[in-house]
């Protein structure tokens, strides 16, 4: 069976476009990335009127075909046929937002200039209209020499049109390939942006019936948001009510989850005899994975903020009113929104770095988003904090352990800022970038588009549950059971994993970490979360008969652990550079090892010297 | 000594006041880095099109909003001293 067509959906940023491809492909979408490279392809199946599939892939946004970010190059790319990996697209739908004409049309004239079947997607045009702009697509299409449809992706408005146009350009047999070598491509790419950008203009006025002052409700909103005083202050509101959330709506989810784990290991042991299997479905796969899995909730809280945020153009906002203090340690505004996304996990806010245009600026942000507090973290904060530190009042309606928690966000935000400066006169040495963005203007979130969001995080969240994780449990499982322990000896220190830990052990004894500590540090290489499931699967393999469930391991911990050591513990977590994903995003994102191994370098130091001063200032105060 | 005719100090986006209706009258491409300059084109910077700023970050140093065409754009304060604008009476 022939591949079926290639069509690729393409504009500047902020045309809508990823709206128009959620409408056109409905959830059937696929998430992979281009060779070579970090850029994540979008694709997803979409049914013509007449019953053929294509397939339509979502380029990244660009201003124009000339690159400026890893992103901006695939785009260019793929519609030149350069990139590897993906055909040359049979057509192009080339999105432009109504209300940009002048800006957005300068791009779609050079993709029109490739000479690919073209048809314009001419988007939010029901935005456009209520901004007082009255245009005429048969102008433009005349203008333009290639179809206009007038698309309201969010509405579905003009889908079935833009689909049947599309069929008609698919069956244009006798356009003109140009091959990316043909040197007739050369000269219209590079056509000077400033004569584009008057033709484009001019364009724009051919097919403006009418027009009225732009955005009033945007420049209304605007007025409070990127207020000096106003809003900063909603920004801090926003901040709050989202971290506020993400520990209080949390709550009866996650309880129902472990609640659910709890009664799976309950129903095992009540029906397998006492032996091996038993040990490792209960105490290593579901004590392992569950420990896990209860975070799903507060990591969906926290994406659903930040996808809520990004979709209604407040990010930009809110990165426009931190560039000053972005700007202090030698950072630009854009580093705001990466870093954001590393509260939920250093993952997507490493990859999120693409958009910074400056190489140094965006090196330093990959090398500090690991001291964001990412929620990986938080199952072994809560742990720890809820089991060691002291639930009592400091002050009427604060208590010590929230302070505790606190502090170490912003000693994980402190220590960000602070290596920040430094490695921007070190080692990421260079002129200050700059700052400029495009302000997208305000817009409803689409609870579809949010929902497909959060859902591709949770299935990446799951399925790295179901692998990694699970598989360093087993992993440990069998490590911390054999050989098994004889008589008066405990399994935790006679088994592979004891011994390995032992040796461990003696580099981390001087900061305060104990045995169990040194047992968990390894898994938690795999996974920070992994180090709470490793300290439960011990505890329940040296004693199996005790009752299982959180109140166990924190009974186990109060007995075996003492204040200064679990305050080093802590600050280690601060610190230490503990997943291996983060380490491979990073060297994925900066095309070798020298990066990911300076920044496991300096973070393991940080955490070293941190955890060690702690307990020893801890010992010394007598705590 | 020849007498000249007293110029204006030009004025930049920088001090232009906040939605004093304005055009760009030049732009001072030598003082902006090379991506810088291509980002201000490609933003749509040019000669002639109106401009205005809309917001101030801060009292001070903070970037600046400003409309430009029809699109909102962020820039730093340094940007916006090299791009030279002419007053539009409203």
């Amino acid at each position: 069976m022939a591949a079926s067509p290639l069509v690729a959906l393409v504009g500047n940023p902020n045309a809508g476009k990823s709206a128009l491809f959620n409408a056109l492909t409905g959830a059937r979408q696929k998430v992979g990335n281009y060779p070579g490279v970090t850029v994540e392809r979008h694709s997803g199946k979409l049914a013509l009127p007449d019953g053929r599939i294509v397939e339509l892939v979502d380029l990244p946004g660009a201003y124009s075909l000339e690159p400026s970010s890893p992103d901006e190059r695939v785009t260019r790319d793929v519609v030149t046929g350069a990139q590897s990996g993906e055909r040359l697209p049979d057509a192009l739908i080339v999105v432009v937002d109504a209300a940009n004409l002048d800006n957005h049309l300068r791009f779609a004239l050079q993709l029109i200039a490739l000479r690919l079947p073209v048809v314009v997607a001419l988007n939010m045009i029901d935005l456009a209209e209520r901004d007082g702009l009255t245009l005429d697509p048969a102008i433009l299409s005349k203008e333009l020499g290639v179809p206009v449809m007038p698309t309201v992706a969010v509405r579905r408005r003009g889908l079935d049109e833009l689909k049947a146009k599309l069929g008609g350009l698919i069956d244009e047999t006798a356009a003109i390939r140009l091959r990316p070598s043909d040197p007739a491509i050369g000269p219209m790419i590079e056509e000077d942006i400033v004569t584009l950008q008057r033709r484009a203009r001019k364009i724009a006025v051919a097919a403006t019936v009418s027009e009225a002052p732009v955005r009033r409700w945007t420049h209304a909103l605007d007025s409070v948001a990127l207020h000096p005083v106003f809003g900063v202050l909603l920004l801090m509101v926003i901040l709050f009510t989202m971290f506020q959330a993400v520990f209080s709506w949390a709550t009866v989810p996650a309880d129902a989850i472990s609640a659910g784990f709890a009664w799976a290991q309950g129903a095992i042991r009540a029906s397998l005899p006492v032996s091996p299997l038993r040990s490792l479905l209960t105490d290593g796969l579901i004590a392992g994975v569950g420990a896990v899995i209860v975070f799903l909730p507060q990591i969906l809280i926290l994406f659903a903020f930040i996808l809520v945020l990004e979709a209604s153009g407040y990010m930009v906002r809110a990165a426009f009113l931190m560039d000053r203090v972005m700007a202090s340690v030698g950072l630009s505004g854009r580093a705001f929104i990466p870093l954001l996304s590393s509260f939920a996990c250093a993952v997507p806010g490493i990859m999120a770095t693409r958009t910074i245009e400056d190489e140094k600026d965006r090196l330093t942000t990959i090398l500090i988003a690991p001291l964001m507090t990412c929620s990986a973290r938080l199952p072994v904060y809560t742990l720890v904090i809820g089991a060691l530190i002291p639930n009592r009042q400091v002050l009427p309606f604060i208590g010590l352990q929230g302070v505790v928690m606190f502090a170490l966000y912003i000693l994980g935000l402190v220590g960000a800022f602070g290596a920040a400066l430094v490695l921007r006169r070190t080692v990421t040495k260079g002129v200050s970038s700059g700052f400029m963005m495009e302000m997208p203007k305000y817009q409803l979130p689409r609870l579809r588009d949010v929902a497909i969001g959060l859902w591709s995080r949770a299935e990446l969240f799951l399925k790295r549950a179901g692998t990694t994780i699970a598989l360093t449990i087993v992993l440990l499982w069998a490590l911390a059971s054999y050989p098994v322990a004889p008589a008066g000896q405990k399994q935790s220190e006679y088994s592979i994993a004891g011994r390995i830990a032992s040796g461990i052990e003696v580099v981390v004894r001087p900061i305060g970490f104990n045995h169990d500590i040194a047992l968990a540090l390894l898994p938690a290489m795999a996974a920070r979360e992994a180090a709470v499931a490793a300290i439960a699967t011990v505890y329940s393999i040296d004693n199996p008969d005790d009752a299982q469930g959180d109140g166990q391991l924190r009974r186990n911990l109060q007995a075996r652990w003492s204040l200064p050591t679990a305050l080093a513990f802590l600050m280690w977590f601060v610190f230490a550079p503990q997943c291996i994903s983060t380490i491979a995003v990073t060297r994925r994102e900066t095309n070798g090892w020298k990066w990911p191994a300076f920044m496991v370098g300096y973070l393991f130091a940080l955490a070293y010297i941190a955890a060690g001063a702690t307990y020893w200032a801890a010992i010394g105060l007598g705590l | 000594m020849e007498m000249s005719t007293p110029v204006k100090a030009p004025l930049s986006l920088e001090s232009l006041p906040q939605r004093q209706h304005a055009t760009v009258a030049a732009i001072d491409w030598a003082h902006l880095s090379t991506p810088e300059a291509r980002r201000l084109r490609e933003l749509g910077f040019d000669e002639g099109v109106g401009v205005e700023v809309l917001h101030r970050a801060s009292l001070g140093k903070g970037p600046i909003a400003c409309r430009i065409g029809r699109m909102t754009v962020a820039l730093r304060r340094a940007v916006a001293g090299a791009i030279f604008v002419s007053p539009v009476p409203q």
